[in-house]
C-alpha cells in the first residue's frame, strides 16, 4: 500500500520538530556508522582502547558464565560416562596395554634425544607459560573469530603472545586490556600459522576458514602428499608460535592441501595457557651443502 | 501459557500504583544491551552459530512498540554492540540505524500488522544484516565465504519469534505498576 501523502504528525510544532529531529538523528547515525567504519578500516588500532575497556568491564560476568559453561559440560560428561562405562572400560584397557609398550619406547627415545641434544649443545628449555587462565567470551554471532581471555596487563599478558590449551594451539593475543585480552583464534580467516606435518615436516600454512575448520595450504606446489589423519604442528618459522605445538588434523584432502579439524576446540578448553612469543635462535653458520646433482 | 508468575497481577495491589518511569523507558535499552552481550558470554564458538541477539531484540522492540526506541537509538546501541561483537567498529552503528529507518519506511507502506508479515519483514532484515555484516568484516581484512553464514541466518530466523515473545514479556514487566502514588 502506498504511504499516506501527508506525513504531518499534527498541528503541534513541537511534535513536528521532535519527529523531524529524531529522523535527522537516525540518518546521522547511518552516516556516523560509515565514518566509524572508514576510521576502523584505515586505522584499526583506533578503537582498541575502548574495546579493551569494554571487555574489562564484562570480565567478571565472563568468569561467572565460564564457570557455568564448565559445570554444565561436566554434567553432560558424567551422564555420558554412566551410559558408556562398560565399553569404554574395555577399550581403555586395550589402549593401556598398547600404551605401556609405547611408553617404554618413548622413554628410550627421550634419553637418546637428550644425549644427542647434549652433543649438539641445544639443551633449550621451553620457558613456563606466562599465565594459565580462562577464555571468558567469544564473538559467537560474528563471522570473525575472536575470544576474550580473563587476564590482561595485570598478569603479564602482552600483544602477540600465543595462546594454547593442553591439546593444541588456540590463537594469539591481539589486543590487551587491564584485566582482559582479545585473542585471534586460529579458525579466523585472518589467522595464518606456519605449520609442518608432524610425521615428516612437510611445510605448509594453516589458515582459518571461519567455520571452525582450518585450510592447510602446502608451500611447495606439486603432488599433494597429504593423507587424511595427518597431524600438523606449528613449525615456528617466522617466530611467534613455538615449534611443535599441535594445531590440526587433516580431515579432507583437496588440490592444494587439506581441510583440517582443529585439535584444541576453544569451547572444550577449560583452561588455556599463554606463552611467551617464540623468537627463533639465529641458526649457526653452516658450511654450504654440496649440490647432489 | 503463562511465562511469568503472578507477580504484580493478583497478589500485589495495583490500585494507586504507577510503573516506574525509569524502568518503563530504560527496559528496551537495557534488554538490547544485554542481548548484545549474550552471544559472547554463552559459548566460545568456533563458527558463527548464534544469532545476533542485539539486532533481533532491537528490531523486535521497534516492531512491537514503534517509537519507544527512537529512530536514532541505533547509534548508541550499535556502538555498544560493536564493542563486543567482533565486527569492525561502526558496523552495527550503520546497520542498526539503517534497519530502524528501513523498518519505518516499510511500516508506512504496511500499516496493518500480523505475526506473518512482521516475521517476513524481520527475515528480510536479518538476511540483509547478516550479509552486510559479513561484507563489512571481509572489507576489514577477513575473507570468510558466504556459506559460513547460512546456519546463522537459519537459526536467527527461527529464533526471531522467540525473541519477540521475550520482548513482549519484557514489555509487560516494563509497565508493571508497583510505585505507590502519593
Amino acid at each position: 500500500m502506498a504511504p499516506p501523502a501527508n506525513r504531518r504528525s499534527g498541528f503541534s510544532r513541537r511534535a513536528q520538530y521532535t519527529i523531524f529531529i529524531s529522523y535527522f538523528a537516525g540518518v546521522a547515525g547511518v552516516l556516523l556508522g560509515v565514518v566509524l567504519l572508514v576510521v576502523s578500516f584505515v586505522q584499526p588500532s583506533a578503537f582498541v582502547g575502548m574495546r579493551a575497556l569494554a571487555s574489562d568491564v564484562t570480565e567478571p560476568a565472563g568468569q561467572v558464565t565460564a564457570t557455568g559453561r564448565m559445570a554444565s559440560k561436566n554434567v553432560f560428561a558424567t551422564v555420558a560416562g554412566f551410559i558408556k562405562a562398560g565399553s569404554q572400560h574395555a577399550k581403555l584397557e586395550r589402549e593401556l596395554a598398547l600404551a605401556k609398550t609405547r611408553l617404554v619406547e618413548a622413554r628410550a627415545m627421550s634419553v637418546e634425544n637428550r644425549r644427542l641434544k647434549g652433543l649438539l649443545g641445544l639443551a633449550r628449555q621451553n620457558p613456563p607459560p606466562v599465565v594459565v587462565t580462562r577464555l571468558t567470551s567469544s564473538t559467537a554471532a560474528s563471522t570473525r573469530r575472536f575470544a576474550t581471555l580473563a587476564a590482561g596487563i595485570d598478569r603479564g599478558v602482552q600483544k602477540g603472545m600465543p595462546v594454547r590449551s593442553e591439546l593444541g594451539l588456540l590463537g594469539r593475543v591481539l589486543e590487551v586490556g587491564q584485566s582482559s585480552a582479545r585473542v585471534l583464534l586460529v579458525t579466523d580467516t585472518e589467522s595464518l600459522v606456519p605449520v609442518r606435518r608432524a610425521s615428516d615436516g612437510v611445510p605448509a600454512f594453516a589458515q582459518g576458514t571461519g567455520d571452525g575448520t582450518i585450510r592447510i595450504k602446502l608451500i611447495s606446489l606439486g603432488l599433494n602428499p597429504l593423507k587424511k589423519g595427518d597431524v600438523f604442528v606449528t613449525s615456528g618459522s617466522g617466530g611467534l608460535y613455538r615449534p611443535g605445538t599441535p594445531i590440526a588434523i587433516a580431515a579432507r584432502i583437496n588440490s592444494d592441501g587439506a581441510i583440517a579439524q582443529v585439535l584444541a576446540n576453544p569451547s572444550d578448553a577449560d583452561y588455556v595457557l599463554v606463552d611467551q612469543p617464540f623468537a627463533p635462535v639465529p641458526p649457526p653458520p653452516v658450511a654450504p651443502i654440496p649440490d647432489s646433482q | 501459557m503463562r511465562l511469568w508468575p503472578s507477580f504484580g497481577r493478583e497478589r500485589a495491589p495495583r490500585i494507586n500504583r504507577a510503573p516506574s518511569s525509569l524502568i518503563a523507558r530504560g527496559t528496551p535499552w537495557l534488554t538490547v544491551m544485554l542481548a548484545s552481550l549474550l552471544p559472547g558470554l554463552s559459548l566460545i564458538a568456533s563458527a558463527p552459530v548464534l544469532p545476533p541477539f542485539g539486532f533481533l531484540v532491537f528490531i523486535s522492540w521497534r516492531q512491537l512498540r514503534p517509537g519507544l526506541l527512537p529512530v536514532w537509538a541505533g547509534l548508541p546501541l550499535g556502538m555498544f554492540d560493536d564493542l563486543y561483537s567482533g565486527q569492525p567498529f561502526g558496523s552495527a552503528v550503520l546497520l542498526f540505524s539503517a534497519a530502524a529507518i528501513a523498518l519505518d519506511l516499510i511500516e508506512a507502506r504496511l500499516p496493518w500488522r500480523n505475526f506473518l508479515t512482521e516475521w517476513l519483514v524481520a527475515i528480510g532484515l536479518i538476511i540483509v544484516y547478516t550479509g552486510f555484516a559479513l561484507a563489512l568484516a571481509n572489507l576489514d581484512g577477513a575473507h570468510t565465504p558466504l556459506r559460513v553464514t547460512w546456519p546463522q541466518i537459519v537459526i536467527s530466523i527461527l529464533a526471531y519469534p522467540l525473541v519477540g515473545r521475550f520482548v513482549a514479556l519484557a514489555d509487560r514487566l516494563r509497565l508493571t505498576p508497583f510505585l505507590e502514588i502519593r
